[in-house]
């Protein structure tokens, strides 16, 4: 009986549609990527069901960390000047006496973490230096030197006229209350007394009474 | 490797003198360290991507009034009271605190039971409204404002005015525990409620079921 031969069949594959869709997947998550600003603490914000975008300029974001530490930064990345007005009050308010080029250094200072006593040095410190330095938190809790009053008075004042203008409070969902309330009430201080808590977005349980009303249609009037 | 066929070989002498043939080169081109190379981006990608983006949360408080007239009222009876303990636990009363030997009204409870609560306590006060109040002003408006919203069951939607519900988180409840019965506020469709200090006497109550 003769012997069958099995033809042979190249080993190669042809990787071209693989190829293909690699670079087609790697092409979208470059365009949907959007890169985190770098953030001095790391927040995990509780959630809610509530999907209202977070604002990008025109803010005043107060974060509180698991540790109870408070920091302040504004949002402002089309008018750099806000930063310059801001710093300036503080720094008159509060005769630190910085310098010109500290001044300037807070345009780059993600946030600030640190009593008056300490902004010297922080803003003394190269911004990509300064996550190596210990942040102490501004102190909020003794309501005798509640000292984020002096920073919110001094936003308000630099953000004067501006349209949407909002308070962001961004806190950990392992931070105690005590901290949340003293820095409401160093804005309700400051006669503010509407704000935006940051979360992560959560599905919205079945059968409440808030699913219900996303069926609405509003009328037209 | 590469190198260019001069025509000096012994190949160039086959067919004679002048007649160059050019050696064949495959056109097919080795991919796979461009594969290797897309997938190790498509990963840094991946994991750099951001895909939940933050939402916000609306809160009002209001301003601190000492003047008594100017205080908000609220009827006694359509009130919950929830306190927020340490981990996580709840407590709530309804109406006035009573707490003696023959009533007691202060319980403890969790977030999950705490929603089926709201929504009791809500058709309670629902029940027991006085149609008579529906001419009123403020149910005017906020029938008008629901029929805009495209409430179906607009009419009724003052039905609830009365209810209230009062937030008081203790030095022990997280900022989760703070957001969490907010959102609690929103999925219920609490219309009035506001975050109060805790008072002496219910901490006591606090402190005495926790246990410290």
């Amino acid at each position: 009986m003769p012997s069958v031969k099995m033809p042979r069949h190249s080993t190669d594959t042809d990787m071209t549609p693989f190829v293909d869709i690699a670079f087609l997947i790697l092409s979208f998550f470059i365009m949907a990527t959007k890169f985190k600003p770098p953030e001095p603490v790391e927040i995990e914000t509780p959630a809610s069901v509530l999907a209202q975008k977070l604002p990008e300029n025109n803010a005043v974001l107060i974060t509180i960390d698991s540790a109870n530490r408070v920091f302040f930064s504004i949002m402002s990345e089309k008018d750099k000047t806000k930063f310059d007005d801001l710093i300036n009050e503080i720094n008159t308010s509060q005769n630190l006496g910085l310098t010109p080029a500290e001044i300037n250094n807070f345009r780059l200072t993600y946030a600030v973490g640190v009593p008056f006593g300490g902004l010297k040095q922080l803003l003394g410190t190269h911004p990509k230096e300064q996550a190596g330095l210990k942040q102490t938190g501004i102190p909020v809790l003794d309501s005798t030197n509640n000292q984020l009053i002096w920073w919110i008075s001094a936003a308000k004042k630099a953000f004067a006229g501006q349209k949407g203008f909002k308070y962001l409070i961004k806190g950990d969902g392992g931070s105690k209350y005590p901290t949340f309330e003293a820095v409401i009430s160093a804005l309700k201080k400051n006669e503010e007394f509407k704000y935006n808590l940051v979360t992560a977005l959560d599905d919205v349980p079945s059968g409440t009474e808030f699913e219900k009303t996303r069926y609405f249609k509003p009328k037209d009037k | 490797m590469a190198s260019i066929d001069t025509g000096g070989g012994d190949s160039g002498h086959k067919k004679g003198p002048g007649v160059k043939k050019a050696k064949k080169l495959s056109t097919r081109v080795d991919m796979t360290p461009m594969v290797d190379l897309g997938f190790l981006l498509i990963t840094f990608f991946v994991f750099t991507a951001t895909m939940s983006e933050p939402t916000t949360l609306d809160l009002n408080m209001p301003k601190d009034v000492d003047d008594p007239t100017k205080k908000t009222e609220v009827k006694e009876s359509a009130v919950l009271t929830i306190l927020l303990g340490k981990e996580n636990h709840v407590y709530y009363y309804e109406g006035p605190l009573e707490v003696s030997a023959e009533k007691n009204n202060f319980k403890s409870s969790t977030f999950k039971e705490i929603r089926q609560k709201i929504i009791d306590k809500k058709n309670e006060v629902k029940k027991s409204f006085n149609p008579a109040r529906l001419t009123s002003k403020a149910c005017e408006e906020e029938r008008a404002a629901a029929d805009k919203r495209g409430d179906p069951n607009w009419e009724k939607a003052c039905e609830d005015i009365d209810f209230m519900v009062i937030i008081k988180p203790t030095p022990n409840a997280t900022y989760k525990n703070t957001v969490d019965i907010l959102d609690e506020m929103t999925i219920n469709q609490v219309k009035r409620y506001a975050m109060v200090k805790v008072l002496k006497e219910e901490m006591n109550l606090v402190i005495a079921t926790e246990g410290q």
